[in-house]
């Protein structure tokens, strides 16, 4: 493997680290908080909401979309770190 | 002024503005055709992103299903919504540094064969041809309601209308049109959610006042479920789907999102691969903003309904409800002759439309012929939560003609994008690609023009005469975007092993398991049966998710069975994962 190569898939395994860790938070907010776990989250209350039904319809979606922006800053920092940025 | 005055003067003026921006951003080149040239900002496309995703259905039909499912319908949420992750992180800087026009061509390259670029513009044309067909019938509803015309003039004038500025923009001109769609649709939305949301928790954004108290120091979603409870429902926050099917529908939704090639085309629209990632940060953003008041909307809309029409006399009842009697959406049958209307738990007719027998009952209510033998007295559609919510909550008329100019904002925009991925594929991967490699740019961007103009065409015959499986399709649409595009280009992108012979045998296996579940459930093909008989317990709606999951088994049992890519196949994937030297989106 050439220099560059190496350069190139430790970029991208630090790329794919970022990716499961985001992941993991979305499957969880959404697939966790929202449906499988949703009962068991409802006997808590915010303010008004039962919290499963709250995740489901509004937490969720707030966090897929801070999700993504953390995802531009990381990869931004990333392509920096690595010379990839123009 | 009257609503139909105000509704021809906003509704002119939005159409005097797209059509400004349409002959301003006229297309020169197949690439300003295709790709707008690929230098838009990543806000334009963010929010041309979001107007050509928010179709009429998510404008006017997404919050009514929500206010009858209540939890169930977070389905729609989060589905509709959380594959903009998987857009982001999995699926649009790669592509985007991969630099071609469309997502065939990807297919195409990637698996070094023209037979997996055929499968995928199969996929696309299908795909888009259901969607596009909803999105006329859309624009024609919205027309006839708000503006007395016929549905069939609505629909003629909707096809002129994204015909001028698809044919003379290509992309160029629909980005910026659906610029100025998404101003007036996320407008449109809002504005009477507010309203709403002052009106019945005195808090300005509906967001919270969902979750706020009512007059009586209630909480809304409580009183809402003591409601629900009290006529026989079940909980506004519970629901009635199985956690299962909620979780395989909710996967199926998301990854079809993700998989819906004039979703994946915008982000070959913008300069760099930075820019793909914050785009579809963008397009997320402003697809919430509408996303999280729909919910809202549901539940106001939801009570609203139940607090005016729950054993009230119907002699009492305000006009809207008349009105909508009168245009079919309501029907109202005394059953147990109190002249009080009954609302409960179960339908109130045989069959899913009322069947009007054309007179007035003792009240002047219309009679129908269809009535079951349920306690139930009420039948009410649900498209007219969103249309009717203004009259219902006595709004000025200006906020009842900004929703119909939000509505065919929602209907054109969308409508615009599925033609253009429809002329492209035809344009570009089919003659360009396959039949006539030798022909010029200027030929090219000819038979683009051409064949958008009988996309529309055949678009518009849909519309026209909607085929009675309009609405099983648009789910099959997802479905399918799910088992077959979406495991083929991660697995292109993540897999450097995966080779030519995976892909394909996974997409045609996805592809058919999902359109014989659809078919044998859906349309009652080969035995039909009953949910009875669902696989896993899992709706059609959901069965995207075990597609999906059969695909990459197969995708990747066959390619460790055959042999791997070509070395120069290898060489692209490195490549596409490093961010620098995207360029232009190139046609070679």
């Amino acid at each position: 493997m050439s220099d560059k190569q190496k350069h190139a898939s430790a970029y991208w395994k630090e790329n794919v680290r970022y990716l499961s860790i985001l992941l993991a938070i979305w499957f969880i907010v959404s697939y966790g908080c929202g449906i499988l776990f949703k009962d068991a989250l409802n006997t808590f209350k915010l303010g008004g909401f039962k919290l499963g039904f709250w995740f489901a319809q509004q937490g969720s979606i707030y966090v897929f979309v801070i999700l993504i922006f953390v995802y531009v800053r990381l990869m931004n920092k990333l392509d920096k770190k690595y010379g990839f940025d123009e | 002024m009257s609503v139909q005055l105000w509704t021809w003067i906003l509704v002119g003026l939005s159409f005097a503005l797209y059509f400004g921006i349409a002959i301003w951003a006229r297309a020169g080149s197949t690439k300003e055709f295709y790709v707008a040239g690929g230098g838009v900002s990543p806000l334009a496309n963010g929010m041309a992103t979001a107007a050509d995703w928010m179709s009429a259905a998510s404008f006017i039909s997404m919050a009514g299903l929500i206010s009858f499912m209540g939890y169930d319908g977070s389905v729609f949420l989060m589905g509709w919504t959380g594959g903009y992750v998987l857009l982001a992180l999995l699926l649009a800087p790669y592509l985007r540094k991969f630099g071609k026009f469309t997502v065939p061509d990807f297919i195409g390259d990637r698996y070094y064969s023209n037979t997996a670029r055929t499968v995928a513009v199969i996929c696309a044309l299908i795909v888009s041809f259901t969607y596009v067909a909803g999105q006329m019938r859309g624009v024609g509803i919205v027309f006839s309601q708000f503006l007395q015309v016929d549905i069939n003039l609505g629909v003629l004038i909707g096809m002129t209308v994204v015909l001028i500025f698809a044919f003379l923009g290509g992309m160029k001109g629909i980005t910026y049109t659906q610029v100025a769609q998404y101003c007036v649709l996320i407008f449109a939305f809002m504005v009477p959610a507010v309203f709403i949301s002052i009106q019945m928790t005195g808090n300005v954004i509906p967001q919270i006042g969902m979750g706020s108290k009512v007059e009586g120091g209630m909480y809304l979603l409580d009183k809402l479920d003591a409601l629900h409870t009290e006529l026989g429902f079940n909980e506004y926050t519970s629901g009635t789907k199985s956690t299962w099917d909620v979780f395989a529908i909710t996967l199926a939704l998301m990854v079809g999102t993700a998989g819906l090639p004039h979703v994946i085309v915008r982000f070959f629209t913008v300069p760099k691969v930075k820019d793909a990632r914050k785009s579809a940060g963008y397009a997320l953003l402003l697809i919430a903003v509408l996303y999280t008041t729909a919910p809202a909307i549901a539940v106001f809309s939801r009570t609203n309904l139940i607090e005016t029409v729950s054993n009230t006399n119907y002699t009492e009842v305000p006009e809207w409800f008349k009105n909508w009697e009168n245009t079919g959406l309501i029907a109202w049958n005394d059953k147990n002759d109190d002249g009080k209307i009954q609302y409960m738990a179960g339908s109130a007719i045989e069959g899913k439309k009322p069947n009007y027998s054309g007179d007035r009952g003792e009240y002047g209510q219309r009679l129908i012929s269809n009535p079951n033998d349920k306690a139930n007295e009420l039948y009410v559609d649900r498209d007219i939560m969103v249309l009717a919510n203004p009259e219902i909550a006595n709004l000025p008329n200006w906020v009842i003609a900004l929703v119909a100019a939000g509505g065919i904002a929602a209907a054109l925009s969308t409508a615009a994008g599925l033609l253009l991925v429809i002329s492209t594929s035809v344009s570009h991967d089919l003659i360009k690609k396959q039949l006539k490699p030798e022909i010029s740019e200027k030929g090219e961007l000819r038979a683009a023009r051409i064949s958008i103009f009988v996309a529309v065409v055949i678009a518009g015959y849909f519309g026209i005469n909607p085929p009675g499986f309009v609405a099983a399709v648009v789910a099959l649409a997802f479905g399918l975007a799910a088992a077959s595009f979406f495991p083929a280009i991660i697995l292109g992108i993540f897999d450097k092993r995966m080779n030519k012979e995976g892909a394909i045998a996974g997409m045609i296996v996805g592809m058919l398991l999902m359109l014989f579940y659809m078919m044998k459930f859906k349309l009652d093909m080969f035995g039909g049966g009953t949910s009875e008989d669902w696989w896993f317990g899992t709706s059609p709606e959901g069965f995207g998710t075990v597609a999906m999951v059969v695909n990459v088994v197969i995708s990747v049992t066959v390619s460790r069975l055959t042999s791997a890519p070509p070395q120069h196949v290898q060489e692209i994937v490195e490549n596409i994962r490093i961010p620098s030297g995207a360029g232009e989106a190139q046609s070679h």
